[in-house]
């Protein structure tokens, strides 16, 4: 048994390879704009008569969700399969983990079953670390580990999609303000995003949001709060929306969301204040109503759909990356 | 060993298109360079044989059979085919023919968009070596080189196209 030391980063192996995606936090900027530029001609796969690329074929990947995720799931189940991956999705709240079985067991008995990539939701900080971790200090590190969201501290694939749509969109990252709007207590999404963009050079990060719904001291990932949204929007090039994890709270955060959407909510007059061709995000699934009205995400400045299709050629390119390295 | 004349890669791109044009029909037949040698000879053979359909590129990345060794590098490129595949007559372009690799996953990527009704093989030159049953249609140059060594088609900033040799 060997510990494998990469003395640096574990995402990431002796070449400065990415070898797991557990988080964005961290990534030197030449690896995130990497996986951004090999992502690009995957989105043409999606035009070809046969959408399908042999690259990770005869592999084996597992999606393993330890909490409920349609659209994440089924996302990386597309971008596995275009792969030519045989894919296993295991929602393990409804198995097993029930039964008393821990999650590291959950993963040898996967990994004894010849897995060769772990797509791995977790309700609890830091799981896809610990798996790759253990998979390191059992000899089993040719394993790879995709974070699809743990807790509230990643999901770094969503990142990377957001930031391949504001390129798609912007271009140039460094002449940008962005703003991002909403539940970023409760976020992973927001994590993500913030450590993306700021490696990426963005200059100004706005984050908008009511007081509750701010983790403190926010300001030391470089971003700059506002507690009044048309001030906050004034002027951004990008608008990312957040969805308010109503699931996710515990005591009285929010008066109710009729009261959110007053004064958190994406109307069309608030986003008028924001750059004429500013473009707005929402990770989805959306709450229509509470934090962004019908007209906007309907509008023609709304990317929200575009984000979903470039999010399966993002997977794509994260988990033929991590395939051959 | 002492280093073998390199041939002029613009006499070679103007002998293949006149290897070719007996048996090329300019309202019918395709070309595709493969990237990124192969592209810019394709533009050269376009234009010398008067083709109507615009040339296509093809990146073989996504169908290399050494991605489990080597993995999946940066700049990889789209393949761009700006004509309909199906039933086409297309002529894969190449700089250098070597090992035939290239031109299998080259042709993997092309039935990706459909089923060409034929496909010939143009390469500027042939350096011998090859590891599956792969033979050009037209060739305009031969000569065999030791595997330690790699042929590559440049381009300088005028356009003018040249090989050079390298030691790997």
């Amino acid at each position: 048994m060997s510990v494998t030391t990469t003395g640096g980063n574990p995402q990431l192996n002796r070449h400065g390879e990415l070898k797991h995606l557990l988080t964005i936090e961290g990534l030197p900027r030449e690896v995130l704009e990497r996986i951004l530029d090999t992502a690009a001609p995957f989105t043409e796969v999606a035009e070809r008569e046969v959408k399908k690329l042999p690259l990770l074929r005869g592999k084996s990947v597992f999606n393993l969700f330890f909490e409920n995720s349609t659209r994440t799931r089924t996302t990386f189940e597309i971008a596995a399969k275009r792969l030519s991956a045989d894919v296993i999705n295991l929602n393990i709240s409804t198995s097993s983990a029930n039964k008393g079985e821990t999650l590291l067991d959950t993963v040898d008995n996967l990994a004894a079953m010849q897995a060769d990539m772990f797509v791995v939701r977790h309700a609890s900080s830091g799981a896809p670390y610990l798996i790759a971790q253990h998979l390191a200090a059992t000899g089993r590190d040719h394993i790879h580990v995709v974070n699809a969201g743990d807790g509230r501290h990643a999901h770094p694939t969503q990142g990377l999609l957001d930031m391949y749509t504001v390129r798609h969109y912007k271009k140039d990252f460094t002449q940008l303000t962005v703003a991002i709007v909403g539940d970023v207590l409760h976020s992973r999404v927001a994590r993500s995003q913030i450590h993306a963009l700021n490696i990426l050079g963005v200059p100004e990060i706005r984050v908008i949001a009511p007081k509750t719904l701010l983790p403190t001291g926010v300001e030391r990932l470089g971003v700059r709060v506002f507690n009044d949204m048309r001030e906050g929007l004034r002027g951004v090039d990008v608008v990312m929306m957040l969805r308010l994890q109503n699931e996710r709270m515990q005591g009285a955060l929010l008066p109710s969301t009729q009261e959110f959407f007053k004064s958190w909510g994406l109307t069309p007059e608030k986003l008028a204040l924001a750059k004429p061709d500013a473009i707005v995000m929402h990770p989805g699934p959306m709450n229509r109503g509470v934090e962004i009205d019908s007209a906007v995400a309907d509008g023609n400045q709304a990317v929200i759909l575009p984000q979903v299709t470039f999010g399966i050629a993002v997977r794509m390119a994260v988990m033929a990356m991590l395939g051959g390295n | 060993m002492p280093a073998p004349q390199l041939p002029d890669a613009e006499a070679l791109c103007a002998a293949l298109a006149e290897a070719m044009r007996a048996r090329v029909d300019p309202a019918v037949t395709a070309l595709v360079g493969i990237h990124t040698g192969g592209v810019w000879v394709a533009e050269r053979l376009h234009a010398a044989l008067g083709l109507k359909i615009p040339p296509g590129s093809i990146d073989v990345s996504f169908h290399r059979d050494d991605y489990h060794q080597r993995g999946l590098h940066a700049g990889n490129k789209s393949s761009q085919i700006p004509f309909d595949v199906e039933a086409a007559h297309i002529v894969i372009v190449d700089d250098v023919l070597y090992t035939g690799r290239t031109i299998r996953a080259a042709m993997n990527e092309l039935f990706d968009y459909g089923r060409p009704g034929r496909i010939d093989l143009a390469v500027l030159c042939d350096r011998g070596g090859r590891e599956l049953p792969v033979a050009p249609t037209w060739c305009a140059h031969s000569l065999s080189l030791p595997a330690s060594q790699m042929l590559a088609l440049e381009r300088a900033d005028d356009g003018r196209l040249s090989f050079r040799l390298m030691e790997k």
